[in-house]
């Protein structure tokens, strides 16, 4: 670990002005990635800006009927709010099929939306990665990859956005809200939020330097039946092969959004259009796959997994 | 003691202490935090000075230099231990290539540089700016690649070939048949606690705490690497966060902390980074396996062949898969053979039950498709083949073979005749329910043992063993043996384990450690006995010890008059010359698994399992248990996750790490249920007992294999049965 400079803040202003002065400069809450990440040297701020008194810890309720989640609400906290769990239950099955109790009491709202990769290449640091040192290659298209992603993915990096929260965000309709070092604000949604990265598959989401997210805001609830099923060789603390987060209703009408085959949670227009239709809508979401031998199962497994949350919501098969 | 012929009636047979469910008297030390490990050992010497591994970034080639300015110059860095200013390291017991010195690089993240610093975090960050230059040489790390054309194993009487009969004419002419090739991948150990040693001199005499399994063998091991008379070196281990075999022998941790202790002048300590466990240690190699059988249509074998193929670095041997080929079932002809392919990864050692943990996963896997052919139950086929001999020496008994007992002890508190016979036909909405068996076999082993015991004035009594406790509960079974000897309450027991200046034991591996460490503290009790009752002028033969007295007829003493003028210590050791030559000894269970399968998306999940299990008299049900639940939770990552995946172009485990390397987690092992057979084995102990810590393991994968086909009707061969082999072959949805 790299030696560096660490303060608190109190506002999310003051944490992105303070981001902003110090040159190298990383936001801290729960730490659960970055920390790694910072032992590993992948991660290497001068200066931490400790963002956990900012008071950014609650959920409210919004004027449109949604909820705002402040960017410090904890995992857990999250996952187990009343309201959550009533309105928004894909989004509470999706954190509580992530990580471990210990690590969502930790882990934060905004931080889970930037939390890395789990390429192995990416974290092995002998290895050539152009996510961690652009323009150095990537071992792991050739290499092993039977986790990688599958879609969106680019000849500069094949890794997978590996987060469960943000795959039912998305498929809720989340707006991420931001300040900047200048003291403006913004709204994101949530698709628009992390980057299909092409050749700068370094840079992740859209978010700036020193850009602070402060919240994310769910609209009014959908109704409907919430399902998050992550596929896994394991039965907890893995990473998805394949997840799905859908709000269907009793027909099978709804949305989905697939975790673990792309950059980021992926979400397809026609993919919902076509649904109950399962074959359509996986050929939607998997339309212009460019697998590996080791990785190309998930395309398949994309259509099985949505084929068994659509009997579910229909009932016919626990 | 030497333990030449089966023992009678001995004091052991009473049971008031021994095969009583003992909780482990080291319990409340480890669940408070209490229990000193390597690392953590920070009042054993002053000034303790942390070293972080530098690791090599390439599988083969060579170190042209080391650049160490900038690293010197970082704050906290007391020296840096470089590969290159010292010769390689002699090779010490078990190793295959030197763990230390020289500019030869044979593996990935092998130590190139020990960076000592006054802090970790120091030591670590200055670790990173060492500047390595490398030649890069192209090795072969492919093992699929390698395995066709790879040689037989030379053994020391020539290649390992056995030929019993004639397989060839006997499964060319048996009536039915079958012929399959079963892989299984590379594997960890993936202990909880990582190799870790702290080393300090005081002149010449080198003391290592650190966290070994095999105390004595490893003494001698650094004393032959370092060049130090043995007397100069002594090891501590009292305390083990596991090992599987991964520290039957001296890692590098260990080395470099010494080395660099002398270089600096002060007590240096050492963890391996985790994915240095996965690259720098050993692992268990992958096999492919060749199974031909040939049997009459009542399902007796008459051919039998099974040949295997391992890697490892040159100079050691592979994953023995055929071993319990030769001794499992009968069948007049028989054929075994064992190929090793010269590979560039990391080296192959023990794991677990080396050689049938990935042989039954062949092996029983193949019985399970032989009895699909004969249209036979899986059970009966086993028990049709049962041999209460060497198969390939008849006049070779079994001490005792209670296979079938376990078979159907198992199959009828399992249910196996209500389960379901037909693949693919069980349907619970949508899990597919599929039930497997596999027969679990591992040798019992006898090794010398020593001990030593102090009776104390005050009538306490202290066991004294180099005997180490790897998480098995050896501290109790011989807290346990030592109390029915002397007939003492337990908690007037005191255990010392670890260090190597008392008594050399047998150690722990190989499951050989509970039997005859025990052996020896009951051959050491034997002498405390014989001493106590010639002060009473009693014949220690018919003399009873119990409640704190020593009785003969109608006299009784306390044993505290025996040591009115002063302690008494005994010590004696438990040797084995011929029985193991005469009989065959060998521990047996029946494995029993249900699964169900997720009939979308191809997710296994083991629902319950069981095991039928008779290994000689368990000397602790409660850590016997333990030993076997956690065994076949051992077993269920080796069959549905558990895989060290190789880049074939670097020559490196990629998944390194404990999050990659995916051992199983509570939500994985629902139920277990373990049954243990009444056996006395007195051929194979003076306890009559024999191993258990690995039997729980060997069989489980074929049992969940062959569970996964009965519920899919999809045979998997490849190890681990992750749900891309199958997916495709599952009913469509």
């Amino acid at each position: 670990m790299k030696p560096f400079s660490y303060e608190r803040v109190s506002s999310p202003a003051e944490a992105a002005a303070a981001a902003a002065r110090a040159g190298g400069a990383k936001f801290i809450a729960g730490g659960t990635n970055l920390l790694d990440l910072m032992k590993l040297e992948i991660e290497t701020p001068r200066h931490l800006v400790d963002v956990t008194g900012t008071g950014l810890d609650e959920i409210t309720e919004t004027d449109e009927g949604g909820l705002r989640i402040g960017a410090l609400v904890s995992n857990t906290a999250l996952a187990s709010d009343e309201r959550v769990k009533r309105d928004y239950a894909v989004l509470s099955r999706a954190i509580v099929a992530g990580a471990s109790g210990q690590l969502r009491n930790k882990a934060t709202t905004g931080g889970n939306l930037l939390q890395r990769t789990r390429c192995p290449y990416f974290y092995d640091t002998n290895q050539a990665c152009n996510k961690r040192k652009p323009g150095r290659g990537c071992a792991a298209k050739e290499g092993v990859s039977r986790q990688l992603g599958i879609v969106g993915v680019s000849d500069a990096c094949i890794a997978t956005y590996p987060g469960d929260m943000a795959v039912a965000l998305r498929v809720l309709d989340a707006v991420v809200e931001t300040v900047k070092a200048d003291g403006t604000t913004r709204a994101i949604p949530l698709g628009d939020f992390h980057r299909l990265w092409g050749d700068t598959p370094h840079i992740e989401t859209v978010l700036e330097p020193g850009e602070m997210i402060t919240a994310v805001t769910l609209p009014k609830p959908l109704g409907g039946t919430h399902i998050y099923h992550k596929v896994r060789d394991r039965r907890s603390y893995a990473f998805a092969l394949v997840s799905v987060a859908a709000v269907l209703d009793a027909d099978g009408h709804g949305r989905v959004a697939i975790g673990g085959i792309a950059p980021r949670p992926w979400r397809v227009e026609a993919a919902d259009a076509a649904l109950p239709d399962v074959k359509v809508a996986a050929r939607a979401l998997t339309q212009g796959a460019s697998p590996t031998d080791q990785n190309a199962f998930k395309i398949a497994l994309v259509e099985r997994t949505l084929a068994g949350v659509m009997a579910k919501a229909r009932g016919e098969a626990a | 003691m030497k333990y030449t012929t089966p023992a009678g009636d001995t004091v052991i047979d009473r049971q008031r202490v021994v095969g009583q469910p003992t909780t482990r008297i080291d319990g409340p030390l480890k669940v408070t935090g209490h229990a000193p490990y390597a690392y953590e050992r920070h009042d054993v010497a002053a000034n303790q000075a942390y070293g972080y591994i530098v690791p090599s970034a390439i599988a083969k080639g060579r170190v042209r230099s080391i650049d160490l300015a900038e690293a010197k110059a970082q704050p906290g860095v007391i020296t840096i231990l470089t590969t290159t200013e010292v010769d390689e390291l002699p090779l010490g017991m078990g190793h295959t290539v030197p763990l230390f010195g020289g500019s030869e690089i044979r593996f990935y993240h092998q130590a190139l540089a020990l960076v000592v610093a006054e802090t970790f975090e120091q030591a670590r960050a200055a670790a990173k700016l060492v500047r390595v230059d490398y030649e890069r040489t192209q090795g072969n790390h492919d093992f699929h690649a390698l395995a066709p054309d790879a040689p037989l194993v030379e053994g020391s009487d020539g290649p390992d070939v056995s030929k019993v009969g004639d397989f060839e004419a006997a499964y060319a002419s048996a009536p039915v048949s079958i012929d399959v090739t079963y892989e299984t991948p590379h594997e960890s150990h993936a202990m909880m606690e990582p190799h870790a040693s702290i080393a300090a001199w005081e002149g010449e005499k080198l003391t290592l705490w650190t966290s070994n399994q095999m105390i004595a063998w490893s003494k001698q091991a650094v004393a032959k690497m370092l060049d130090l008379d043995p007397a100069n070196v002594r090891l501590d281990s009292p305390f083990l966060g596991g090992g599987f075999g991964a520290k039957l022998f001296v890692r590098v941790d260990a080395v470099v902390a010494a080395l660099a202790a002398k270089k600096a002048g002060r007590p240096v300590k050492v963890m391996l980074d985790r994915p240095l466990v996965f690259n720098n240690t050993t692992h268990r190699s992958a096999t492919i396996q060749r199974l031909r059988f040939g049997a009459e249509r009542d399902g007796r074998l008459t051919a039998i062949s099974h040949e295997c193929t391992s890697g490892n670095l040159a100079g050691q041997e592979g994953e023995n898969g055929i071993a319990q080929t030769r001794l499992l079932y009968a069948g007049a002809n028989r054929y075994t053979a064992q190929r090793i392919a010269r590979l560039d990864l990391p080296e192959a050692n023990a794991m677990r039950a080396p050689g049938e943990t990935a042989g039954l996963m062949a092996l029983e896997g193949a019985m399970d498709e032989l009895a699909e052919k004969l249209g036979m139950d899986p059970v009966e086929l086993r028990i049709v083949n049962d041999t209460q001999v060497d198969p390939e020496t008849p006049n070779r008994p079994y001490s005792s073979r209670m296979m079938v007992e376990c078979l159907r002890r198992g199959a009828e508190a399992f249910g196996w005749d209500k389960r379901n016979k037909t693949p693919g036909g069980m349907r619970e909405g949508r899990w597919l329910i599929g039930h497997g068996m596999a027969v679990g076999f591992r040798n019992s082993v006898q090794m010398k043992s020593a001990a030593r015991v102090r009776l104390s004035s005050n009538g306490k009594l202290t066991v004294e063993t180099d005997m180490t406790d790897i998480g098995t509960g050896s501290y109790t079974i011989l807290a346990q043996t030592a109390a029915e000897m002397l007939g003492l309450p337990l908690e007037d027991v005191t255990v010392t384990l670890g260090d190597s200046d008392m008594p050399a034991s047998c150690g722990s591996g190989g499951q050989w450690g509970a039997q005859n460490s025990t052996s020896g503290v009951y051959a050491a009790c034997v002498k405390l006995r014989e001493d106590i009752a010639g002060r009473f002028a009693m014949d220690p033969n018919t003399a009873e010890f119990i409640d704190g007295e020593i009785r003969a007829g109608a006299e009784s003493r306390k044993l505290t008059e025996a040591t009115a003028s002063g302690e008494i210590v005994a010590e004696d050791s438990v040797e084995y010359d011929e029985l193991s030559k005469k009989y065959q000894q060998s521990t047996f269970a029946g494995h029993f698994v249900e699964i169900a399968v997720d009939a979308y998306t191809g997710e296994t999940y083991v629902r319950r399992m069981l095991a039928a299990c008779a290994a000689g008299r368990i000397l602790n049900p409660i850590s016997a248990r333990s030993q076997v639940i956690g065994a076949m939770t051992m077993g269920v990552g080796g069959a549905l996750t558990e895989e060290l995946a190789v880049d074939t172009r670097f020559g490196f485990f990629v998944n390194h790490d404990l999050a990659g390397y995916e051992v199983p987690v509570h939500a994985d092992i629902p139920h277990q249920e373990v049954i243990f057979l009444d056996e006395l084995d007195a051929i194979a102990s003076p306890m009559k007992a024999k191993g258990v810590g690995e039997l729980g393991l060997c069989g489980v994968g074929a049992a969940v294999a062959n569970a996964l086909y009965n519920a899919t009707g999809v045979r998997v061969r490849e190890y681990p049965l992750t749900l891309d082999k199958y997916l495709d072959k599952l009913p469509a949805v």
